[in-house]
């Protein structure tokens, strides 16, 4: 995957802290509002990635082994 | 025994006429016309008098004795006037109608995007115009009344169809009982619930979308101006959308979908509508305000087409060709399109002037139109409407994020009703020099007006024919190219040359017409940069050829390619 030669990849302590502050997000959005928040945050995070092509390569690396 | 409704319909601002049937003479024979058009909505109308144009007789039947009961089509773009200014009914509607050009989009009371259809000086009509639809009507029967080649028939129903040979045998049930007609062709502009469709048994293809839709036109006055205005996900029908429309005459159209799991019944029950109305007026701060019911329908989404519009004898037009969705105001001007160009592809045929395979092109053509508008109007439903899963997620998604993001508000942009583009039309020139233009509508592009004076534009001279408009700068059109069009006129061809100058006043000799082009603004417009170019547009003014340098070869070229389609 392209996680580990991008160079703008996570280091590992960053990591972790998204790892938490997600979490985290996620039961403050609240079991019901769950899906909606990170459909939100997908848009955001494509928007940010500024690519298509890559989005859609997430949305296969993401629907794997569900 | 056919028995149209004899009272005018009810509405409190339009004056229901109710006209005498056509009743046939006893004891006559089956009489024979060269097209008969079932239906006398828009569509069939502007068929008629587009044929009329082109010196086709018709017989109009209307099985009603008076226009469309409510307001039904409110919207119609400026293609669509553009199209009516050919049949001579746009300077009515100019007149009575409510011309806009922007549209709001509205989210927990926050004004999330505003939509602004471009308007270029060059253009004589806005982006849209608002008038009911019985207007439009009345307009379109007046100019038929006025057309000897048009015979409009008041409370006839077509009760039956068949084709025997190359003609058609139609039974017509009037009030005081049935007769036959024969024709040569039968269009079919019966509407969505088409009753030919059916009895050729003809089965439409595309989508169901879910949910149905209330639209409801009340009198109420509100100090707003005429801007389409969107409510998503309200707080008194959550989940859904609501659309407003100024209408002339002080109506307004309100649109909403109805919760899931309710009937159209339900939906309609006066009580049931007055609250939702009311509520919708208070959100939008004019709670308990005065208003009056005109009338009120409930309509469903679909997007759905004929794979082919011509079988055999019977020719398919507007919404008995294809059902499309409310949004995106394209019923009507979708079937404005379809009428103009199925007109002068029968008139052709008709004449003498191509063969019958024309008509396999009004087909392609306007088949490929309706299945581009079919793949707009799912991506418009499926933002205003969305289907339960993943689209609901994501427009709710979209409508949260366009509080604080500016980046997911162009999302709200409002696919509206546009012309299809023939790009890949075979009537289009092979030999023409349509790639090397850099600017100019291409080919099988719609026109681009161009305004030559004050209340004078370019398309108030278009039509009824082919029209070759030649940029010269000199003081006559080349000799062998008037002769490419003589030859043209004398075997039927309807074709007119406009010359277009930059020079002088004066008349080029052997032009049909000479337009001054001073500042070089048509030229400009038309990606002309030097003398000798030309533009060769179809009856229906959609660009066929182009030329930087036109010689009588390439035009013949051309005029052979669109006749032997």
């Amino acid at each position: 995957m392209t996680a580990h030669t991008n160079p703008r990849s996570l280091s590992i302590p960053a990591l972790e802290n998204v790892y938490d502050s997600l979490a985290e997000a996620i039961d403050r959005a609240g079991q019901e509002k769950t899906n909606l928040f990170l459909v939100k945050l997908a848009l955001l995070n494509a928007n940010a990635l500024g690519d298509a092509d890559l989005f859609r390569q997430h949305l296969d690396a993401a629907l794997r082994d569900l | 025994m056919h028995k149209p409704m004899a009272e005018p319909r009810p509405s409190i601002y339009y004056p229901y006429k109710v006209h005498a049937p056509w009743l046939p003479a006893t004891g006559e024979q089956v009489q024979q016309h060269p097209v008969l058009i079932v239906g006398a909505g828009p569509s069939g109308l502007v068929t008629a008098l587009e044929l009329a144009r082109h010196g086709v007789r018709s017989v109009v039947l209307n099985s009603e004795l008076q226009v469309s009961q409510g307001s039904r089509a409110i919207v119609f773009t400026r293609r669509s006037m553009e199209i009516l200014q050919q049949v001579g009914v746009a300077h009515r509607i100019t007149e009575n109608g409510l011309p806009w050009r922007f549209g709001n989009s509205y989210y927990r009371g926050q004004h999330v995007f505003r939509l602004e259809g471009p308007h270029d000086p060059h253009d004589r009509f806005f982006p849209m115009i608002n008038i009911q639809q019985q207007y439009l009507e009345e307009y379109l029967l007046d100019a038929c009344a006025a057309n000897p080649l048009i015979e409009l028939r008041w409370g006839n129903r077509c009760t039956n169809v068949r084709q025997e040979g190359a003609r058609v045998l139609a039974e017509v049930d009037t009030p005081h009982g049935p007769y036959m007609i024969e024709s040569e062709w039968l269009v079919a502009a019966d509407g969505g619930r088409s009753s030919i469709r059916s009895a050729l048994n003809l089965p439409l293809e595309g989508n169901s979308y879910e949910g149905n839709f209330v639209i409801a036109d009340i009198r109420v006055d509100l100090p707003l101006p005429t801007e389409r205005l969107a409510y998503f996900d309200p707080e008194w029908n959550p989940g859904n959308t609501v659309l407003m429309h100024r209408e002339p005459l002080g109506i307004w159209r309100v649109d909403f979908q109805l919760p899931a799991g309710e009937t159209p019944e339900q939906a309609l029950q006066p009580d049931r509508l007055k609250a939702r109305i009311d509520a919708q007026l208070a959100m939008i701060g004019y709670a308990g305000i005065p208003w009056e019911m005109d009338w009120n329908s409930v309509y469903s989404a679909r997007a759905l087409t004929l794979p082919d519009y011509v079988h055999g004898r019977f020719l398919f037009v507007g919404d008995a060709a294809h059902v499309l969705p409310i949004f995106g105001v394209r019923g009507a001007n979708t079937g404005f399109q379809d009428a103009q160009q199925l007109a002068w592809h029968l008139a052709f045929v008709l004449r003498g002037l191509a063969s019958e395979t024309l008509l396999a092109n009004y087909s392609r053509e306007r088949v490929g139109a309706a299945r581009e508008i079919i793949d707009e109007a799912g991506k418009s439903t499926r933002f205003m409407t969305p289907p339960a899963g993943g689209f609901k997620l994501l427009r709710d998604a979209v409508l949260s994020l366009s509080l604080s993001q500016e980046f997911v508000r162009p999302l709200y942009h409002w696919r509206t009703s546009r012309p299809h583009e023939y790009t890949n039309s075979r009537l289009n020139s092979a030999g023409d020099d349509n790639k090397l233009f850099t600017a100019g509508p291409a080919d099988g592009a719609p026109p681009r007006n161009v305004r030559l004076g004050a209340d004078d534009f370019l398309l108030d001279h278009l039509g009824g024919g082919l029209d070759l408009i030649y940029f010269t700068d000199a003081s006559a059109v080349p000799g062998p190219l008037r002769e490419v069009v003589m030859r043209a006129r004398e075997r039927g061809v309807p074709i007119k040359l406009t010359a277009v100058s930059s020079v002088g006043d004066l008349d080029v000799a052997g032009a049909d017409r000479t337009l001054i082009d001073r500042d070089g603004q048509f030229r400009e417009r038309y990606g002309v940069s030097a003398a000798g170019a030309a533009y060769l547009l179809r009856p229906d003014q959609h660009v066929c050829a182009r030329w930087l340098t036109l010689d009588a070869s390439r035009l013949s070229a051309a005029l052979h390619n669109l006749l032997s389609a």
